[in-house]
């Protein structure tokens, strides 16, 4: 079986600065996999270039058999892959319900003249794309506040709309950066639950940035270590745990 | 206290300021000749009037309860409830107000229309899309000469030329946008700002195609279903307005008529942008504003979400240009200058960005007071500037802020 993301030997230099250099991993599908390293290790740098936010300078990043490494942004997102961001990127003086309706956007009647006449086709679309909305608020929880601007809400709440949102664009594969930072335990937990569901009832792979080490043991599958851009180990989580080169990178030499 | 006898010293000095050229200056006339007269009392009676306010302002307002003028409105939800009913009454007494106005009054109206319209285009570009574009004017060139060429050199009526004119508008703001909209923010203004000046010097210098300074005259006026509103009928076999309803001829017809056509251009810009706002484009517009990153991240195109906005924002422009040559019967480049770019865009931010409502208030208010205060015209632009910066410094948001059609979620 192929794998769902094939990342090989993935590289971007920035100038003289070489941030990732000889990275591969793979996630096959109703995988939960975690990125992890110290800071400034490269992890958001290997984001973006999966992502399509840089052009990787070498290597390659193919999704269910396809390269996409080299496409804009948007066009990866339509292959099915989406992402949060390290700090959160909400539509904030949009409703709750309106950065979910726009999400869709690659999924709706987008036809000007459709749109302006309100054929029936397109009222169906918009109906579809408001009831797919409104099942992601249930499944995050925040159907109360589906109505109110989405900077008003509270931290832990804006972030679970960024996995809401991501969700309903109907992705293969969704990449979390850092989704726990910030929140408090209480909040993480409910994040790990929400992981979890994602894959178990949605058919989606996870990607995963964190720092909270105690959520990435309990739910990956498989953790990829990098540090200074170079991949330092990979493997299950009792593996990685008992790694003396992972444990000397975050402990420093003793 | 020692911080509100300062602010309201600091008032009061700049009230002196600006009030001893306004009101310090008389100008009298004797006979033939002019002369200055130095009469400051006003001036400082007013410095005094501002002081006097600035001081009492907080213990005023915690006096009267802090009753702001959004208070004594209704509430937003029995207001949303009377808003179909108020719009109605209101688009109503606008059809009928003409036939009960001075002649000069609904000139001045049909100006002011021509400007919401104008204001309701650049909106989209500006508002909704988050995109300066400081050449706005360059658009509605192209309408203008669209409807005047087209006249002259095939004979084409203005009901043919408007959607061909709003087309071409929107073909020149499609070509513009391609390469500019990778451009952000001081950028993209500063190459919209400089559109606007080639198409105006493109204008002024083509002699053979434009007439170059002289213009083009003599573009006819809008016919209805065929009726000229002119005094004898000028196609062969025509017959004038007032022949075939059997009336004495008068020029007050023709002005009302193009009142009536400019009120249905708005209406009908209101009801496509209203649309365009609830459709996916326009939320896709006013996601990008907020954050390009996120929408791409999302699978949202940035450029031909961009560019749709540029293109329709550019066709409301086009359209307000034909209107604007048939209205005037001459046009030349002097009319599409940058100043009127700056008053479009002043329109909008002073409306409060998005908001309709706003655009339309503030178009009203720039275009109709200017003609109401006709002896201070030497210091419009003074009052003009003054404006902004006060609006800027306490209501950023815009006289009437934009509150967007949310699409509700049934709870």
């Amino acid at each position: 079986m192929s794998a769902l993301l094939s990342v090989r030997d993935l590289g971007m230099r920035f100038g003289g600065l070489l941030a990732v250099d000889g990275v591969s991993f793979d996630v096959n599908s109703g995988q939960v996999v975690s990125i992890i390293g110290p800071n400034g290790a490269g992890k958001t740098t290997v984001f973006n270039c999966i992502s399509g936010f840089y052009r990787p300078t070498s290597g390659q990043v193919s999704l269910l058999g396809k390269t996409i490494s080299g496409l804009p942004g948007h066009k990866v997102a339509r292959h099915g892959l989406v992402r949060t961001f390290q700090n959160v990127r909400l539509f904030r003086t949009m409703t709750v319900v309106e950065n979910l309706l726009v999400a869709q956007h690659s999924r709706v009647d987008t036809n000007l003249l459709t749109g302006m006449l309100k054929t029936r086709a397109y009222r169906a679309k918009e109906a579809a794309a408001m009831e797919r909305a409104g099942f992601w608020l249930d499944q995050v929880g925040l159907r109360e506040v589906a109505n109110r601007e989405a900077g008003n809400l509270a931290y832990g709440q804006q972030r679970r709309l960024e996995i809401a949102r991501c969700m309903v664009t109907g992705p293969r594969l969704v990449m979390l950066d850092e989704p726990a930072a910030g929140l408090n335990p209480n909040e993480t937990r409910e994040l790990d639950e929400l992981i979890l569901l994602l894959r178990a009832e949605h058919d989606v792979s996870v990607l995963l940035i964190e720092h909270d080490m105690k959520l990435v043991m309990e739910i990956s599958d498989h953790i990829v270590v990098i540090d200074q851009g170079r991949p330092l180990a990979e493997g299950t989580a009792a593996e990685i745990r008992n790694n003396p080169d992972v444990i000397k990178a975050y402990l420093g030499e003793s | 206290m020692p911080g509100q006898l300062k602010g309201a010293l600091f008032s009061a000095a700049v009230m002196l300021v600006l009030a001893v050229p306004i009101l310090g200056i008389q100008i009298t006339t004797e006979g033939s000749s002019v002369s200055l007269v130095g009469e400051l009392h006003y001036a400082f009676i007013a410095a005094g009037l501002v002081f006097v306010f600035k001081l009492l302002e907080r213990p005023l307002s915690t006096l009267l309860g802090m009753t702001h003028a959004a208070n004594l409105l209704p509430s937003a939800d029995r207001m949303a409830t009377y808003r179909p009913a108020i719009l109605t009454v209101l688009i109503v007494l606008a059809f009928i107000w003409p036939f009960t106005a001075s002649r000069g009054a609904v000139d001045v109206a049909t100006l002011a229309l021509i400007y919401v319209m104008l204001g309701l285009g650049l909106n989209i570009v500006v508002g909704f899309a988050g995109l300066l574009d400081l050449g706005y004017v360059a658009f509605y060139a192209v309408g203008a000469y669209s409807y005047a060429l087209l006249t002259e050199y095939f004979g084409l009526s203005f009901w043919i030329s408007l959607p061909i004119g709003a087309g071409l508008a929107a073909l020149f703001g499609f070509v513009l946008g391609f390469p500019v909209l990778r451009l952000r923010g001081d950028y993209l203004a500063i190459v919209t700002l400089g559109f606007g000046e080639i198409i105006r010097l493109l204008l002024n210098n083509w002699d053979e195609l434009t007439g170059g300074p002289d213009g083009i005259g003599n573009i006819p006026k809008p016919t209805l279903f065929g009726l000229e509103f002119t005094r004898t009928a000028k196609a062969d076999g025509n017959i004038p307005f007032h022949e075939f309803f059997g009336l004495e001829y008068s020029g007050t017809y023709r002005v009302i008529f193009l009142y009536l056509l400019a009120l249905l251009l708005v209406l009908f810009t209101l009801f496509v942008i209203n649309r365009l706002i609830r459709m996916p484009v326009g939320r896709a517009w006013e996601a990008l504003r907020e954050d390009e990153i996120a929408s791409r991240s999302l699978g949202l195109n940035p450029t031909n979400i961009k560019l749709s906005a540029f293109t329709l924002g550019a066709s409301f422009g086009g359209m307000a240009g034909c209107f604007f040559a048939a209205r005037q019967g001459f046009i030349n480049p002097e009319s599409f200058t940058f100043i009127e770019s700056a008053i479009v865009l002043a329109i909008v931010v002073l409306g409060g960005m998005g908001s309709q409502i706003g655009v339309i208030l503030a178009a009203l208010a720039l275009t109709v007071l200017p003609e109401l205060a006709r002896q201070f015209e030497e210091y419009r632009m003074l009052v003009f500037g003054l404006v902004m910066v006060l609006m800027m410094i306490w209501r950023p948001q815009g006289l009437l802020p934009s509150k967007r059609p949310r699409m509700e979620l049934p709870t």
